[in-house]
């Protein structure tokens, strides 16, 4: 009962945004160690890509909650924007709110609504034809076929581009959101040196990763 | 020093309220800027002009009643101050400075720069007090023995003047580094910890009530702060919450 209450406070609220957040950090660090086998093993890439696309837990369990989990963190997203943003009423005429709070933390929702964005051509480019071909087609499983599909799609150099420009958002979302989430979860101070290069690291090496093997396969093939 | 000064007026809550333009003239760089806020009103009054409303009692950073949102920034272009410890000598002359009212939608504008902050008042009733009596049965301090750093901690939360700056600057108008300081100033201690489970309950329950926005961790507050309250009491606070829900 009181559990449930949390997430009527402002801070239960703040809260579900930290897990959501966290939840999609795990994921995108899965999502990067398949990514990155591709640079140097097409049989591993396959192997790992062609598991992921066929194992039933994968594909029935955690699926479906990672769509959720995506979908819940941007909903939650504008929704908290859109109450903070009343909470001030009148706007002020002059704020120099880069004075005091660095454009980062001042602007997660623009650097989230780019990667909103790059998910919506993500799930075009991938998703899509992903489904269209298990489950509208019906075309016979090739467990080779993955990075066949993956280098086909960074031919083009304006898609590269374009993966290496919401990545950079990535990490400047990241770069507040990453720390963020543990002060919101409670995390004592004594941990925030630490959790500050954490938030460096990953902030940078996940994102300027993702970039690297975009501009990899675009470069090679 | 001359100013160019552009100061919002508004006659009552419920009027719109506008921006009108001042120039004033023989400003001196030791004058506090509410020094100088009052040779306009002291100009405006012998030019039959209703003077300019705005909060202020100690005039030494004391009390929290001065506000104002100057330039852009609560308690004007300096850290860790009160608009009456800033100083015109931050200014040059010639400056245009723009003077609003700490702008929330849970602090409306009474008059002109004055805004009601009985807000922060309610959350205080809610759950700022313990229930041991103090009056004429004091034991001696150290009966209860309090680890340093806990007492120092409990002490600079206690620093919080209820001045409002730290919403006045959020980009979310949040109250969480006011409500933080004030459970945190009593968490620490032992005396605190009877009612420490309901204090925070009610304590962000009427904050949120009250209308204030859900911190994101920008960390503006603790800049603007003229008492340096850390923004390491929102976590703590954060952490109290859970508990007492769970
Ligand atoms: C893979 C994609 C994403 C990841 C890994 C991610 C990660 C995070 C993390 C860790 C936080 C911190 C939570 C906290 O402050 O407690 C966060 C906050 C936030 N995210 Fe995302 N996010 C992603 C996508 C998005 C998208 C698509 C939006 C859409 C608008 C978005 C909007 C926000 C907003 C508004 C916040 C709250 C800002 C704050 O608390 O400072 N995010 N995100
Ligand atoms: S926390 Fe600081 S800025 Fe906020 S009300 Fe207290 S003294 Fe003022
Ligand atoms: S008038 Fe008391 S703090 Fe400024």
């Amino acid at each position: 009962m009181s559990l449930i209450s949390i997430f009527k406070s402002s801070i239960g609220k703040k809260l579900l945004m930290a897990l959501s957040g966290i939840f999609l950090v795990v994921f995108l660090t899965q999502h990067f160690l398949i990514n990155i086998t591709s640079v140097f093993s097409e049989e591993i890439f396959n192997f790992l890509s062609h598991f992921m696309g066929n194992n039933p837990i994968v594909q029935f369990i955690l699926q479906p909650i990672l769509i959720f989990g995506v979908i819940f963190h941007f909903v939650m997203g504008f929704y908290l924007e859109i109450i903070n943003r009343k909470s001030r009423g009148a706007n002020y005429t002059r704020y120099a709110g880069g004075d005091n709070a660095p454009w980062i933390s001042r602007n997660m929702i623009f650097s989230g609504g780019v990667v909103l964005l790059f998910l919506i051509l993500h799930f075009y480019d991938f998703w899509v034809p992903e489904m269209n071909y298990k489950y509208i087609e019906f075309l016979p499983e090739d467990p080779n076929r993955y990075y066949e599909e993956l280098i086909h799609k960074f031919e083009s150099p304006i898609r590269t581009l374009i993966y290496s420009v919401s990545f950079i958002f990535l990490a400047l979302h990241l770069l507040h959101g990453f720390s963020s989430s543990f002060k919101t979860i409670g995390v004592d101070s004594k941990y925030y040196k630490p959790i500050k290069s954490l938030t460096f690291i990953f902030s940078i090496l996940i994102p300027f990763g993702f970039i690297f093997i975009a501009v990899f396969h675009n470069l090679m093939h | 020093m001359k100013l160019n000064l552009k100061i919002w007026r508004q006659k009552n809550s419920e009027s719109k309220g506008g921006f009108e333009n001042y120039v004033i003239d023989n400003i001196t760089p030791d004058m506090s800027f509410l020094e100088m806020m009052d040779v306009l009103n002291q100009k405006l009054i012998y030019e039959n002009i209703d003077p300019i409303s705005f909060d202020h009692d100690c005039r030494e950073g004391i009390c929290g009643s001065c506000s104002l949102f100057i330039n852009g920034r609560a308690h004007g272009p300096d850290k860790g101050i009160t608009t009456c410890q800033l100083h015109m000598r931050k200014f040059k002359d010639g400056d245009s400075i723009v003077i609003e009212p700490f702008r929330a939608k849970s602090f409306p504008i009474i008059k002109d720069l004055v805004v009601d902050r009985s807000a922060f008042d309610r959350i205080q009733h809610s759950g700022g007090y313990i229930s041991i009596n103090t009056s004429g049965n004091t034991q001696d301090a150290n009966t209860t023995p309090i680890r340093k750093e806990d007492a120092d901690n409990a002490f600079d939360a206690a620093t919080c003047i209820g001045c409002g700056a730290c919403v006045a600057t959020c980009k979310n108008a949040s109250a969480m580094l006011y409500v933080s300081a004030k459970v945190s100033q009593f968490s620490y201690l032992p005396q605190g910890k009877v009612e420490a489970k309901e204090r925070v309950l009610n304590m962000v329950k009427q904050m949120d009530d009250e209308g204030f926005g859900n911190c994101t961790n920008t960390g503006a507050c603790e800049v603007e702060c003229p008492k340096g309250i850390s923004i390491k009491n929102i976590a703590r606070m954060n952490r109290e919450f859970y508990k007492a829900k769970i």
